[in-house]
């Protein structure tokens, strides 16, 4: 059986963050760019750790940045939604294509 | 923590194919819900995926922010702004979807060409294993220190800012008649003050 090495890692971060980015180009419900937005951070944080473990296994320093944006994250999503409710409010939709209040 | 090589290739396959499937399944899927909870496994195969990496700390942190925390807050926003609308046509949609399509294959090949010849200096020196959680901490006490007290004021903010932003303020007494204004948190019909007029 061959070993999973770090390229193995590094290639399933890819394919997530592209997913990530189509999925927050293309959506038109403002929960699902959210969504998008988790998974890409969920790459980046596969990628860190994958470091971490092959690369600096002493120091895990990699470790410690992914903690960091787990907290980034959380804080993110919160504030996210929040500002996606006072849209909702005043808006009455959740459609991307209909939120054109910075357009020119 | 050993595993032999060849449980450890296997546990990775199916957790990889489970996050790349679930993530699939979360942009491209009609319900919104299915795509909230398909979610929550992706989260949960990513941490399966730092335990075989050794890190068992990150894991739980995982589990307990991402599947406890944030997919529970994605499922109460779509709970708050559940409406069923018919999405009006926009023009040249499909056109954008496939070049956008075409511009995250593009990506992926660069990323993946990237990752394949890059050479790293590998193999680096040997994991720490259990010791992970205990370095972490130290981490996080001596070198790391102001990112960590950061991190506590970001949440502090960001907490705020999330109470502030949600609120809808409601005045105490009605401008109109001077009667007390009911405070309950009922759901009332409130009046929207930016209704997209563009289209009619």
């Amino acid at each position: 059986m061959f070993e999973i090495t770090l390229q193995y890692y590094l290639v399933l971060a890819s394919l997530l963050f592209c997913i990530g980015v189509w999925g927050l180009i293309n959506s038109r419900n403002a929960v699902r760019v959210l969504m998008s937005i988790e998974l890409m951070l969920n790459a980046v944080n596969i990628n860190l750790m994958a470091f971490s473990a092959f690369i600096d296994g002493q120091l895990i320093r990699g470790q410690v940045f992914s903690v960091f944006v787990i907290t980034v994250a959380a804080a993110e999503a919160a504030v996210g939604l929040a500002i996606l409710l006072s849209l909702y409010r005043n808006r009455v939709t959740v459609d991307m294509e209909s939120f054109n209040l910075l357009r020119w | 923590m050993n595993i032999a090589i060849s449980t450890q290739t296997i546990c990775f396959l199916i957790l990889s194919s489970i996050v790349i499937v679930g993530s699939i399944s979360v942009v491209l899927l009609e319900n919104i819900v299915y795509s909230a909870f398909l979610l929550g496994g992706v989260f949960m195969s990513v941490a399966g995926l730092y335990l075989l990496l050794n890190a068992s700390f990150v894991a739980a942190a995982q589990v307990l922010v991402y599947v406890g925390a944030v997919n529970v807050l994605i499922l109460f926003a779509i709970m708050l702004v559940n409406k069923r609308e018919e999405l009006k046509p926009v023009k040249g949609l499909k056109i954008r979807k496939i070049f956008s399509a075409a511009i995250c294959f593009g990506l992926l090949a660069l990323l993946i060409r990237v990752d394949l010849i890059t050479p790293w200096s590998l193999p680096g020196p040997v994991a720490i294993g259990e010791e992970a959680t205990a370095r972490i901490g130290e981490h996080l006490f001596t070198d790391y220190l102001l990112p960590f007290e950061l991190a506590s004021v970001l949440l502090l903010m960001a907490m705020i800012g999330a109470i502030v932003l949600a609120r809808r303020d409601v005045p105490t007494k009605d401008i109109g008649t001077g009667n007390v204004v009911n405070q309950s948190l009922l759901e009332k019909p409130n009046v929207p003050i930016l209704i997209d007029k563009s289209s009619n």
